[in-house]
């Protein structure tokens, strides 16, 4: 038995589901930084960690977070933080390094209301255009949003298995609800979970190019510290050898693959959930806790004759542009529901192009969305 | 004929990405000679190069990762010692050498540093203190000195500049010294040292910025050179706390601080998994 797989039936919070996952997914590396409400992951993972081989550091701050994360990916170990808005609002910059070297590795958000301190204890979908765009310059990537402890679980395995596929800092966009929350999960046992690795390079050292895409998916091979590639890595806009490529053409190249590798793989990145969508009227676009209102509002809709189903965003970027499009043109019109007060309904508005109306029940953070808000809505608008 | 004994190679040519020559570094700057000492202590330590890694944050100095042949990162400003902190931890059997600048490693690096330190994560440190932002036109940083002229403070600095090996050793480094770009061998002599050095080392390298600092301090760059060798009071063993830079005083150089304590790493090793785990885990 893997000692990294807790096989079992248990009843954990969200934060604690995260940790297990991570540790099943193989991380060996977490750089810590104290925040709530994502302190009981680092803290979990502090606890199992040295005895699986690898390392827990709590570093000074945030920022020092997630540079040590992505050091580590770049030692040939699987690396992770998790933190809340404060602390993401300090990992940006470096978040872009990472998008720009194309370093695997993990980040945890369980969002608190914001901005600023906020409401450090409760709860908030507010940092979900950051997760978009918070560091500077165009970019794609990819943000995940758990509605449930079993489901971060498995969310986390599959946040390093896509950082590792499309080398990339992956993002997981839960919330102090799920974060809290405890409930049943189940691990499995490890040979039922599925882990993906980095590609490493073949061929001839001296001539190897860290930024050469390769493979249908457009990837390049990654090498790690120490095996004798003589690796350039930069932040500066490179080219394919990874040096400094300072004219406007070695910019687009790079941002292009950078986001192409992104967009060209939406199917096999985009992960979404239908519930009562066959013949649905009125589609409830959701993700994270607000889904699990939104899916009982479903019910109590379709109990008083109101056509409603749930689309449920577990992939929240890339943004399900193609099927809200597709959508809109049969159906009545989209209301979605979140902790904000509207960052990913303008996207479900944008995509859905006029051609259905697309309305909001958002809230400023600090308690969860009742199912009965949003059935009101639902009458009031349709 | 061929001539045997003439060579279009440079003796370090095999640790340098010659492709990417000319460097940007301005005629009369230090940072140059600062990166010779230190590929010349690369060679010199016998330490397995491939298992060498060398980590910059940004600026002048920063981009000596761009130069050296080995796996090098060039990371953000600032941020070249938690990264090679990452490094280090998730594969000990490397060696990461981080080398910037003071801008760099003082200023928006500062809070790392001191923490690096007092952890003692076995991590190289070299700085190259110059006393300015090179690279943004030679704006005042955390080490220039009181009065000096920048362009951001045209009548002078009112501030005090910080004492980095004073800092090194309160902060909990094992090994502190401190050279100029001019006393290039025993500059070469301390970072083959600091290579060698289980824990956290520290070198500060004097070195002139002509362009940023040297013009507005009516300093041509072999002038700096002499205020090196006129002010120079070598002093190993000096008490890090005297070695404040006040050229009216003398500059302390020498080796200030060598001692044994165990790493980061050690520690952690010997409280969390003191029956030796060898099953570290691996992403490929
Ligand atoms: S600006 Fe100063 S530090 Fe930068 S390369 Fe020129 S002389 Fe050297």
């Amino acid at each position: 038995m893997s000692k990294n797989v807790n096989t079992g039936e248990y009843f954990i919070t969200g934060d604690v589901a995260c940790a297990e996952g991570a540790l099943a997914a193989g991380c060996g590396f977490f750089g810590g930084y104290p925040i709530t409400p994502a302190t009981e992951v680092a803290e979990h993972i502090a606890a199992r960690l040295p005895d699986l081989g690898g390392v827990y550091i709590q570093l000074e701050d945030e920022i020092a977070a997630i540079a040590s994360v992505l050091g580590a990916s770049w030692a040939g170990v699987k690396s992770m933080t998790a933190t809340s808005g404060p602390g993401f609002s300090l990992m940006m910059e470096n978040i872009g390094l990472g998008i720009c070297t194309e370093t695997p590795c993990v980040i945890v958000n369980i969002q608190r209301a914001g901005p600023s301190t906020g409401l450090p204890t409760l709860g908030a979908q507010g940092d979900m255009m950051q997760a978009r765009w918070g560091s500077h310059g165009h970019y794609e990537i990819i943000a995940l949003s758990p509605s449930s402890p079993q489901e971060i679980f498995y969310q986390t395995i599959e946040a390093f298995n896509l950082s590792e596929k499309y080398r990339l800092p992956v993002l997981i966009m839960s919330d102090e609800a799920i974060g809290h929350i405890s409930e049943r999960v189940i691990i499995p046992k490890a040979r039922d979970i599925k882990l993906i690795s980095r590609i490493k390079p073949k061929g001839k050292k001296n001539y190897f190019k860290p930024y050469q895409p390769e493979g249908h998916l457009g990837i390049p091979p990654m090498a790690d510290i120490g095996e004798g590639y003589n690796l350039h890595i930069t932040g500066l806009t490179h080219d394919h050898k990874g040096y400094p490529d300072m004219t406007p053409e070695g910019q687009e190249e790079m941002v292009n693959r950078l986001i192409k590798k992104i967009k060209d793989n939406r199917d096999d990145i985009i992960r979404t959930e239908d519930y009562r969508m066959d013949d649905a009227e009125i589609v409830i676009v959701s993700y994270g806790v607000s889904a699990r209102s939104s899916l009982a509002a479903v019910d109590i809709a379709r109990a008083q004759g109101i056509k409603a189903g749930l689309f449920r965003l577990i992939t929240v970027w890339p943004f399900s542009e193609l099927r809200i499009k597709e959508l809109a043109k049969k159906i009545r019109g989209f209301v979605t529901v979140e902790l904000n007060l509207g960052q990913i309904h303008l996207e479900v508005e944008r995509a859905a192009g006029g051609n259905a109306p697309a309305f909001l029940v958002g809230h400023h953070g600090g308690t969860v969305i009742s199912p009965e808000t949003i059935v009101e809505a639902l009458k009031n608008n349709f | 004929m061929k001539n045997s004994s003439l060579s279009n190679k440079h003796p370090l040519d095999e640790l340098i990405r010659t492709d990417r020559i000319p460097h940007i570094w301005c005629p009369g700057c230090g940072v140059g000679t600062v990166f010779s000492s230190f590929l010349i202590a690369l060679r010199e330590s016998g330490i397995d190069l491939k298992n060498t890694v060398v980590v910059s944050g940004i600026g002048c100095s920063g981009r000596a990762a761009g130069y050296v042949k080995l796996d090098s990162f060039h990371t953000t400003h600032g941020r070249a010692i938690p990264f090679a902190t990452g490094i280090k931890l998730a594969n000990p059997d490397l060696n990461v050498i981080v080398f910037s600048g003071d801008g760099d490693l003082f200023a928006i690096g500062g809070n790392h540093f001191i923490h690096a330190a007092r952890r003692n994560v076995d991590l190289t440190v070299i700085c190259v203190n110059n006393f300015t932002y090179g690279m943004t036109g030679g704006q005042a940083a955390a080490t220039t000195p009181s009065m000096a002229k920048t362009t951001t403070t045209p009548k002078g600095n009112s501030e005090s500049p910080f004492n980095l090996p004073h800092l090194a050793y309160a902060s909990g480094a094992t090994y502190v010294a401190r050279w100029t770009m001019l006393h290039a061998r025993d500059l070469t002599e301390a970072i083959k040292e600091a290579i060698l050095k289980r824990g956290f080392s520290f070198i500060e390298a004097l070195a002139p910025c002509p362009t940023g600092y040297g013009r507005r301090n009516k300093e041509q760059p072999l002038q700096t050179l002499k205020i090196y060798q006129e002010k120079a009071i070598i002093k190993n063993g000096a008490n890090p706390a005297e070695a404040d830079i006040d050229f009216n005083k003398g500059i302390i150089l020498g080796k200030f601080i060598d001692i044994k304590k165990p790493t980061w790493l050690d520690t952690y090793n010997s409280i969390y998994r003191p029956q030796d785990n060898s099953d570290i885990i691996d992403a490929a």
